[in-house]
C-alpha cells in the first residue's frame, strides 16, 4: 500500500469540521473512541468517590462524611462503575473499535444505530448523575435498588432508575448492533469456527445484552410505577412481594457480571497467544466455554439471595448451578496457562496486565465458590467480603483486562507508542495497591464487619487503615498508566502496523486504522 | 434463502387467524367463570401462549421467514420456560 496516499481514520473529515468530525460521525472507530473517552473521565469520578469511601474509613467513627452522605457515595459509586463503565466497559469501546476489523467488515451492520446507543448512553448518565444535584438529595439505596426500600426513600430514586433504564436501552441496542453484524459482515471465509476469540466473546456478550438487560428495564419500570401509582408488586402492605424484585433484578444483573467479563475474557484470550508467540490452546473448547458461561450465567441469580427466605428447593438449586458456572470459567484459565506453556514468552506491559488478570480473577472466582456454597454465603453475606470477592471479579477481572486491552490495541488505534518503563511502574503500583485495598477486606469480612456503613467496630480498625492506603497506591499507578497513555497519544514515537506480531485481521492493515478499514474486503483461507 | 422472496399472506389467512385470536380471547374470559384452583394461572398463560404463537407465526411472519429466526426464537422461549421454572422453585416450595 502507498503510504503517500494513505488517510487514517483521525485525518478523515468526511465533509464535517471540528467538533462534529467526532459527535456525528457513524464510523465504529469514532464512537468506540467516544466511549472510550467518556468511560475514562467516568472512572476517574467514580475512583474519586471510591478513594472517598475508603478515606471515610480509615478510622473508626466519623471522618470526613457522615452517614447520609456515605450512602449517597456509594450508591453514585456503584452506578457509575457497573452501568456506566463496567457493562459498556469493553463491548462500546473495544468491541466497537474492533469487531467489524477483526471479521473483515468495513463497519457494524447499523452505523446509525451505533451513534444513536452512544447518545443514548451519554443521555443515560447525564439523567443518573443528575440525582445527585436535584432536591431530594442522592439516592441512598446502592447500585441494586433494592424493593421496598427503594420506592420509599425521599431521595431522588426517579432519576436515578430513569437512568439505568435508559442505559438498558443503549446496551441492547448495541448487542443486536453487534449479533447482526456477526451473523452478516463476516468476510469471505471466516467461518464461525475461525472467528477469534474476542467477537466470540462479544457475540456471546450481545446475547445476553439483548435477552436479560429488557428484565431489568421493566423491573425498573415497575419501581417507578410502585413509587408513584402504589400498584403492589413489591410492597407486602398492598400484597407484593419484596423478594419478587430481588429475583427480577438479579435475573439481569448476574447475567450482567457475564456482559462485564466476557469480552474481558476475549480480550486476555486475544493476549495470552501473541505474547507468548503461540497459537491459543483448545481454540474449540475456548468456544463452547463462552457461550457456555453466557448461556448457564442467566441461571445462577438467586445465589444473591440465600439470605431473603427462599425455599430450601431454590436454594439448593441455584447453589448447584453456581458451581457449574465454575467449570467453564475454569476451563479458560487451564487454556491460557496451556497457551502459556512452552510458549516464547514475551514480557510487554499487555501481557503482564493479562498475567494479573489471570491471578485477580482466580482469586475472585475462588471465592466465589465461598459464596455459592448456601452455608458458608450464610455467614458471609452483606460483609466486605463480598465487596472484596466481587471487586477482585469486576475490577480485576475486566479492570485489568481493560487496561490490557488498552495496552494492547493502543499502536493500532492511535499508530503511536507509550513509553515502557512508565507503564510498567503504573502497572506495578495498580497492582500491588489494588491487593492491598481488596484482599484485607476479605478478612475483616470473614471477621464479621458488614458492607455499606460509614463507620465500625474498632477492633476492624488496622486493616480499614491498611486498605485505604492501598486505595492511595492503586490511585497513583492509575495516574501514572493514564499520563503516560495520554502522553504516548499525543507525542509517542511512531509504531509499526504490527509491533506486537499479532496475528488477527487488525495487525494486517496500517495503524492507525483507514475509515473503511480494508482496501479490499480479505479472504480467509 | 427464504427472505430472498418475500411472503404475502393472503386476506383469508389473515381474518382465520383473527377469529382464531378472538375465539381464544372469549375462551380467557369464559375460563374465569371457572373455579379450577392452582390451575387458573397455567390454563390462562396456556391460552396466552397459543395467541402469542399466532401472532408470531402469521401476523409477524416466522412461519415465512429463514428457520434462524425460529431458532433463534425458540432458544428466547427457552429461557423464558427456564426462568419461570427456576423462579417458581423458590415460590412453590416456601414454607407456609
Amino acid at each position: 500500500m502507498s503510504t503517500d496516499n494513505y488517510v487514517n481514520f483521525f485525518q478523515e473529515k468526511q465533509g464535517r469540521k471540528g467538533i462534529w468530525t467526532w459527535l456525528l460521525s457513524t464510523d465504529h472507530k469514532r464512537i468506540g473512541l467516544m466511549y472510550l473517552y467518556s468511560i475514562m473521565i467516568l472512572f476517574m469520578v467514580g475512583l474519586t468517590l471510591g478513594i472517598l469511601m475508603k478515606l471515610e474509613l480509615i478510622a473508626p467513627g466519623r471522618t470526613i462524611m457522615g452517614p447520609q452522605t456515605y450512602n449517597g457515595i456509594f450508591t453514585l459509586h456503584g452506578i457509575i462503575m457497573i452501568f456506566l463503565i463496567v457493562i459498556p466497559g469493553l463491548p462500546a469501546t473495544f468491541g466497537n473499535f474492533f469487531l467489524p476489523i477483526m471479521i473483515g467488515a468495513k463497519d457494524v451492520s447499523f452505523p446509525k444505530l451505533n451513534l444513536f446507543s452512544f447518545y443514548l448512553y451519554i443521555l443515560g448518565a447525564l439523567v443518573a448523575t443528575t440525582s445527585q444535584f436535584l432536591p431530594g438529595g442522592p439516592p441512598d439505596t446502592g447500585w441494586t435498588f433494592y424493593a421496598p426500600y427503594s420506592f420509599k426513600t425521599s431521595t431522588n430514586m426517579f432519576p436515578a432508575v430513569l437512568g439505568a433504564f435508559i442505559l438498558g436501552f443503549s446496551s441492547i441496542l448495541t448487542g443486536l448492533n453487534f449479533i447482526v453484524t456477526i451473523h452478516r459482515l463476516r468476510c469471505p471465509g471466516m467461518k464461525f469456527m475461525k472467528m477469534p476469540m474476542f467477537p466470540w466473546t462479544l457475540y456471546g456478550t450481545a446475547w445476553i445484552q439483548l435477552l436479560a438487560t429488557p428484565i431489568v428495564g421493566i423491573t425498573l419500570l415497575m419501581v417507578i410505577a410502585e413509587r408513584f401509582f402504589h400498584i403492589g408488586f413489591f410492597d407486602p402492605a398492598l400484597g407484593g412481594d419484596p423478594v419478587l424484585y430481588q429475583h427480577l433484578f438479579w435475573i439481569y444483573s448476574h447475567p450482567a457480571v457475564y456482559i462485564m467479563i466476557l469480552p474481558a475474557m476475549g480480550a486476555i484470550s486475544e493476549i495470552i497467544p501473541t505474547f507468548s508467540r503461540k497459537g491459543i490452546f483448545g481454540y474449540n473448547a475456548l468456544v463452547v466455554s463462552t457461550m457456555a458461561i453466557a448461556i448457564v450465567g442467566y441461571f445462577v441469580w438467586a445465589h444473591h439471595m440465600f439470605t431473603s427466605g427462599l425455599s430450601m428447593v431454590a436454594q439448593f438449586t441455584f447453589s448447584l448451578l453456581t458451581f457449574l458456572v465454575a467449570i467453564p470459567s475454569a476451563i479458560k484459565v487451564f487454556n491460557w496457562v496451556a497457551t502459556m506453556y512452552k510458549g516464547s514468552i514475551n514480557v510487554q506491559v499487555p501481557f503482564l496486565w493479562a498475567l494479573s488478570f489471570i491471578f485477580l480473577f482466580m482469586i475472585g472466582g475462588f471465592t466465589g465458590l465461598v459464596l455459592g456454597a448456601v452455608a458458608t454465603d450464610i455467614h458471609v453475606h452483606n460483609t466486605s467480603f463480598v465487596v472484596a470477592h466481587f471487586h477482585y471479579i469486576i475490577f480485576g477481572g475486566m479492570g485489568f483486562a481493560f487496561f490490557a486491552a488498552m495496552h494492547y490495541w493502543f499502536p493500532k488505534i492511535y499508530g503511536k507508542m507509550y513509553s515502557k518503563t512508565p507503564a510498567i511502574v503504573g502497572w506495578a503500583l495498580f497492582f500491588i495497591g489494588f491487593n492491598i485495598l481488596y484482599f484485607p477486606m476479605f478478612i475483616l469480612g470473614l471477621q464479621g464487619m458488614p458492607r455499606r456503613y460509614y463507620d465500625y467496630l474498632p477492633k476492624y480498625a488496622s486493616l480499614n487503615a491498611v486498605s485505604t492506603i492501598g486505595s492511595w497506591i492503586l490511585a497513583i499507578g492509575f495516574l501514572i498508566v493514564v499520563i503516560n497513555l495520554i502522553r504516548g497519544a499525543i507525542k509517542g514515537p511512531k509504531a509499526e502496523a504490527n509491533p506486537w506480531e499479532g496475528k488477527t485481521l487488525e495487525w494486517t492493515i496500517p495503524s492507525p486504522p483507514s475509515l473503511e478499514n480494508f482496501e479490499e474486503i480479505p479472504e480467509i483461507s | 434463502m427464504s427472505e430472498d422472496k418475500p411472503h404475502i399472506s393472503s386476506y383469508a389467512s389473515s381474518i382465520w387467524i383473527l377469529l382464531a385470536l378472538l375465539l381464544l380471547t372469549i375462551a380467557t374470559v369464559s375460563v374465569t367463570s371457572v373455579n379450577l384452583g392452582p390451575l387458573s394461572v397455567s390454563v390462562a398463560m396456556f391460552i396466552a401462549s397459543m395467541k402469542a404463537t399466532l401472532v408470531l407465526l402469521y401476523f409477524m411472519h416466522l412461519k415465512f421467514d429463514h428457520k434462524i429466526y425460529r431458532l433463534m426464537m425458540t432458544i428466547v422461549l427457552l429461557l423464558f420456560f427456564a426462568i419461570i421454572i427456576l423462579t417458581f422453585l423458590d415460590y412453590s416450595f416456601r414454607i407456609k
